[in-house]
């Protein structure tokens, strides 16, 4: 017996955490027929595991815990009506013409075949793995990404080791040293290889310092041993150029390794569409309505640049249901010419890739390297803005008007220059 | 008697690197991109605080664990104390978002952060 569905809908949002829920309310509020997808048995995403405080700020202007925070938006889902289904897995994305896309979906009643003007991306992050940092040896039981670890934690209660090796230094695996420590969790060191935290210094402070927890710098783990269970596992010093420095290993006794090593957007069902995508995010080249290369099809939240803050994940949710709304009243996205966002001094990635020039634009950029007293600055438009400090663990915003953004002939460039700069 | 020292305000994410000079005349707060910083260094020169995460067991919910928080910051050298009073609790769903949990601990209580509902 077959049991396929057929559905039509403006906008299918494929994800439900808070870039996906942000994006399906603001859709939903636009009028346009909304439905949000999600794989998990609940939604959230990454912010129902977050027991920590420091979501929200931005957004709401309070400090929350992510689950405080994710909270808030289920309530506005249910005040709402937004549509949703759990336990939906997207097996793939057909790309029919430019005002119909097909998403097949398996869930619990069956296949679905949803037919969509457009197409919100919002399926988070996947987390690095030991395959993808060089680390040789044994392969035993007790080696966890953050985010596993996270989940079995906060999400069940079992506490997956106790003497703990943390592998990165980016603000999960600084937040679940501080848990593990909490919790009565040996952390016998945090390993990272670049010479600075990879995280936030407030977590350094609050996560590591707190619990005299040893920070490694320029560090790096190059194996795991251990029979059932891992037992130990190598650690070395390393140069400028991340190559092991020969003598310095020493061995570290443990019982479990958590991997904290970065995340990268998860892309999966993008790539088999052969989108464009942009080596320096990892993530898809979108417009600045957070549009791809495919017409109707946007992405936001992790999927399209790893971010430090949920709140920004879910403006870019909104601003994705904006331009969907904008796309469909005009078939397209309207616009006179694409003008590139061009990195320049001490810039690594930059969000969005192209601009229109004809509305206002928020572009989010990460630095190279971490530098202090320096002007942020967009020559053509006249933009520069002082910070006391960039580090590539804090992105910068850039809040540019329409007003300025008209005056861009060509393109924009975002640098970074030292105070006493001379180019 | 004048002492220096750096500290970075944990209040936000902005991270703000805070330059204290403690003297006899006071505390004094540089660096500071707003307000807050001046009151956290010298909350953190003085009496350092700070809140307390944590999940707990429930029995019979959608969820097998709800998260907390305390009320308000507790002193650094409570944190274990707060942590010892959680270990061993087990609570029955359903549990609402802000539900006082579990009452003075350090002088402050655990709030649900999380909703439990009851399994279906």
């Amino acid at each position: 017996m077959s049991n396929l569905i057929e559905e039509r809908y403006d906008v299918v949002v494929i994800g439900g955490g808070p870039a996906g829920i942000a994006a399906a309310i603001r859709a939903t509020e636009l009028g346009l027929k909304t439905i949000l997808l999600e794989n998990r048995d609940v939604l959230g995403g990454i912010p129902l595991q977050c027991v920590h405080p420091g979501f929200g700020l931005h957004y709401f202007k309070e400090d929350l815990t992510g689950t405080q925070f994710i909270h808030r938006f289920f309530e506005r889902m249910e005040r709402i009506g937004v549509e949703y289904i759990t336990s939906a897995h997207v097996h793939s994305i057909e790309y029919r013409d430019y005002m119909e896309k097909v998403v097949n979906t398996i869930t619990r009643k069956g296949v679905l075949r949803l037919y969509s003007k457009t197409i919100i991306y919002t399926v988070g992050a996947r987390e690095r793995t030991l395959f993808e940092i060089g680390v040789v040896g044994d392969r035993p039981d007790g080696i966890y990404t953050a985010g596993e670890a996270q989940t079995m934690m906060d999400i069940y209660g079992v506490l997956p080791g106790k003497d703990v090796v943390i592998i990165g230094s980016g603000d999960v695996g600084l937040i679940m040293a501080r848990r593990f420590a909490l919790e009565g969790a040996r952390v016998k060191a945090v390993i990272e290889i670049m010479p600075y935290p990879g995280g936030l210094m407030r977590n350094v402070v609050q996560c590591l310092r707190d619990f005299n927890i040893p920070l490694l710098l320029s560090h790096a783990v190059i194996s795991i041993a251990g029979k059932k269970r891992v037992e130990k596992v190598t650690v070395v010093k390393v140069d400028e150029g991340f190559r092991p420095i020969p003598g310095t290993e020493f061995e570290i006794a443990c019982d479990t390794v958590v991997i904290a090593a970065g995340l990268r957007p998860n892309i999966d069902l993008l790539e088999r569409l052969s989108i464009a995508i942009d080596p320096a995010t990892g993530g898809p080249m979108v417009n600045e309505l957070l549009e791809t290369s495919i017409p109707g099809i946007f992405v936001a939240g992790n999927a399209l640049v790893i971010n430090d803050l949920a709140d920004y994940v879910v403006e870019q949710g909104e601003k994705a249901a904006e331009g969907a709304k904008i796309f469909i009243e005009n078939s397209g996205i309207p616009a006179e010419e694409w003008k590139p966002v061009k990195r320049g001094r001490n810039i690594r990635l930059a969000i969005p890739h192209y601009i229109s020039g004809e509305r206002s634009v928020t572009i989010l950029a990460r630095v190279a390297k971490p530098e202090q007293r320096v002007f942020v600055e967009v020559p053509e438009v006249g933009y520069k803005t002082f910070h006391m400090a960039v580090r590539p663990a804090e992105m910068i915003r850039l809040d540019l008007s329409k007003d300025a953004l008209s005056k861009a002939e060509k393109s924009v460039t975002i640098e970074v220059k030292p105070i006493a700069y001379r180019a | 008697m004048h002492t220096e020292l750096e500290l970075t305000c944990i209040l936000c994410p902005m991270s703000c690197t805070l330059k204290v000079s403690i003297s006899d005349a006071g505390i004094d707060v540089r660096g500071n991109q707003c307000a807050k910083g001046v009151e956290y260094a010298k909350q953190e020169v003085t009496n350092p605080v700070r809140h307390v995460m944590t999940v707990v067991r429930v029995r019979g919910g959608d969820i097998p664990t709800v998260s907390l928080i305390t009320s308000k910051p507790v002193p650094k050298n409570c944190i274990e104390r707060v942590m010892e009073a959680t270990a061993y609790v087990e609570l029955e769903a359903p549990i609402e978002l802000g539900q006082v949990v579990i009452k003075d601990v350090c002088g402050t209580s655990l709030v649900a952060t999380r909703r439990v509902r009851k399994a279906t």
